[in-house]
């Protein structure tokens, strides 16, 4: 394979260098890369003075076939977009469905899918803490971080059978009752991970090496954050207090007390309490939720053939990573006749250059790392 | 199309509107929907019924008890658009006239169609005078029936009236759509995506180049004429060694 041919290498002929950069290429086989990204990083010394991410190694065509498939047939496939987030995107597929058909999920199941998708966020921010640590060189966490999260993937693995792909919602409401001890599991979970989340803090929050890796390092201001659309934690680590939980409630969101965890600076520590500051809220969630769950169906009425009346609508949730979109145009027929889905990962990664551009080389890995992207879900 | 055939054949289940009357004739509930369409059309000759109904003795005593549950009509859907004519699209006309070609409210959501040429003007006044300050989403949608075949969508948030408003733009096959990158950088890789998927192109874009379907790559896949199956066996064949990526 000559190197012409080689993904995205063709428009590159043109770039020009200065007599002291050079480029160097960063993955897409790159263990910090977190899946197959490619960055082309233009270096002065040690210096970034530009990047590139060159993106699409994992592109399925997942808007294609929504629209080659009817809606139920198409829920399974949106949880292998952020796959390591998969109940949240479900969560956002079926009530983006459900508003199409004008159609609700009852109140037990709103109560059942708020608890799973805070568990999942959970699960969601301790893949990225362990891996986010790993990259930046403390490789203790990671354990810690995997054991906590095997508990929650387990009890996703009672409820649905699954532990990653769960496809653990259904358009109008559940499909699976809660299994006998589920409240009792997710609150012993809960009550033990108030003090695990203090232990991963002892380890890194005055951990002078994670303090130098990370303060001042991949600085993003509200201003620019919100002109890149960024959302999620990095938004709000830039100082920016917005969660769609709160700015516009979906599931059972309302119900419950919790905090918008914010910070003023917007660098990579920044991002790293505000994450670790958001798992606290979201245990808090899971308690207040787990405390009284509806009694009552968990099924709404839907018929077993979809067909939403013509129009179009656009749903957003906050999932893990941000704000996770679909844009669903009916034609009235049993197939999406157009589905978008509004990525968190992949526009958040476009911030990237504006983080990196001006810093040094080393922290291209841990600002990878902190904008907490799947490339899953970048490529789709 | 394979996929929905089987379901053509099958009984429809009513999605939108309530469940058929319960007293009527086994034979017509058992029929399904398309059935209970023509036996709605087909009833008009009815009103004389209840003075005649006591004498035709062949219809059951349901007939009468059927008939209110009719005009309620579950064919007329349930959610259908409704016109948009806020205090927000009477300064937008009043700031660009004839551009702001259509206003309507789809579940609740707003929506609004400009003219390609002043897209960015608009966009710029949304984000600058009416405080619709993010760029969520840029989208397109392929009519190839209609005469200008694209939608570009563009879906904003304001941070300080928490709403969101959508922002439509017709464009033909051969024509292009001002870029908005200068009005929110976030539009470039979006923008990028819409030109990869739909060949779409973008006046004004710094980079417009393909972002997710590699650089050579022949067609535009979310067209609707460009089908699941096909892909680009040159390209494949060149780059993967094999003769189909199937």
């Amino acid at each position: 394979m000559d190197e012409r041919s080689i993904h995205g290498m063709s428009g590159a002929g043109t770039t020009v260098l200065g007599a002291d950069e050079i480029i160097l290429n960063m993955g897409p086989q790159h263990p910090s890369t977190h899946g197959v990204l490619r960055v082309k990083l233009k270096l002065d010394g040690e210096r970034v003075v530009g990047t590139e991410c060159i993106i699409g190694y994992l592109h399925r065509g997942v808007e294609k076939i929504a629209e080659h498939r009817s809606y139920q047939q198409f829920a399974p496939y949106v949880d292998r977009m952020d796959y390591v987030a998969a109940v949240s995107n479900g969560l956002g597929y079926c009530e983006a469905v459900e508003k199409l058909l004008g159609a609700e999920a009852p109140p037990r199941a709103r109560v059942v899918r708020t608890i799973l998708t805070e568990l999942q966020r959970i699960a969601s921010h301790l893949l990225w803490l362990g891996t986010h640590a790993l990259d930046i060189g403390a490789l203790t966490p990671v354990f810690y971080c995997f054991r906590e999260r095997e508990e929650i993937l387990k009890i996703f693995e009672k409820y649905c059978g699954a532990r990653l792909t769960t496809h653990a919602f259904r358009i109008g409401g559940l499909q699976y009752e809660t299994y006998d001890g589920f409240e009792a599991e997710t609150k012993r979970f809960c009550d033990d991970f108030a003090h695990k989340i203090d232990e991963y803090e002892t380890l890194l929050t005055e951990n002078r090496i994670w303090v130098e890796r990370t303060k001042g390092v991949g600085i993003l201001s509200a201003e620019d954050a919100i002109a890149l659309s960024v959302t999620g934690p990095v938004l709000r680590a830039s100082g920016v207090k917005w969660d769609i939980r709160k700015a516009m409630p979906y599931a059972a969101y309302d119900q419950y007390e919790f905090e918008i965890p914010t910070r003023e600076n917007g660098d990579t520590y920044d991002r790293y309490l505000v994450r670790m500051e958001e798992m606290r809220q979201s245990r808090h969630i899971c308690l207040q939720a787990i405390e009284n769950i509806p009694s009552g169906p968990i099924m709404g009425k839907v018929g077993k053939v979809l067909k939403p009346p013509p129009g179009e609508v656009y749903h957003a949730i906050e999932a893990p990573k941000g704000e996770l979109g679909y844009y669903i145009i009916s034609d009235g027929t049993t197939q999406p006749y157009r589905l978008r889905v509004r990525p968190p990962s992949f526009i958040n990664l476009q911030a990237f250059d504006s983080m990196a551009r001006g810093g040094l080389v080393a922290d291209v890995v841990a600002i990878i790392g902190t904008i907490d992207i799947v490339l899953g879900e970048v490529d789709r | 199309m394979p996929d929905d055939a089987p379901e053509k054949d099958r009984p429809l289940a009513p999605v939108g509107g309530s469940a058929e009357p319960p007293e009527g004739t086994p034979k017509d509930a058992a029929a399904g929907s398309p059935a209970a369409e023509m036996k709605e059309t087909a009833k008009p000759p009815a009103p004389a019924a209840p003075t005649a109904s006591a004498t035709p003795a062949g219809t059951k005593p349901a007939a009468p008890a059927a008939r209110p549950a009719v005009p309620a009509a579950p064919k007329e859907p349930a959610i259908k658009p409704l016109p948009l004519d806020n205090e927000l699209v009477q300064r937008m006309k009043s700031r660009f006239g004839a551009a702001i070609q259509e206003a309507w409210l789809d579940r609740k959501q707003s929506i609004i169609v400009v003219a390609r040429g002043l897209l960015a003007e608009v966009a710029r006044s949304c984000r600058d005078d009416e405080e619709f300050d993010m760029l969520t989403d840029l989208t397109a949608v392929d009519w190839p029936k209609r005469e200008k075949r694209f939608d570009v969508v563009l879906n904003l948030y304001s941070f300080a009236r928490n709403e969101r408003l959508r922002i439509k733009a017709m464009a033909g096959e051969n024509e292009s759509i001002p870029s908005l990158c200068a009005v929110w950088p976030a539009a470039n890789w979006m923008e990028r995506e819409v030109f990869d998927m739909f060949g779409i192109v973008f006046e004004g874009h710094p980079n417009l180049q393909r972002i997710l379907m590699p650089d050579e790559w022949e067609g535009y896949p979310l067209r609707k004429d460009y089908d699941i199956l096909r892909q680009d066996t040159a390209w494949v064949r060149e780059n993967l060694g094999i003769e189909s990526g199937q």
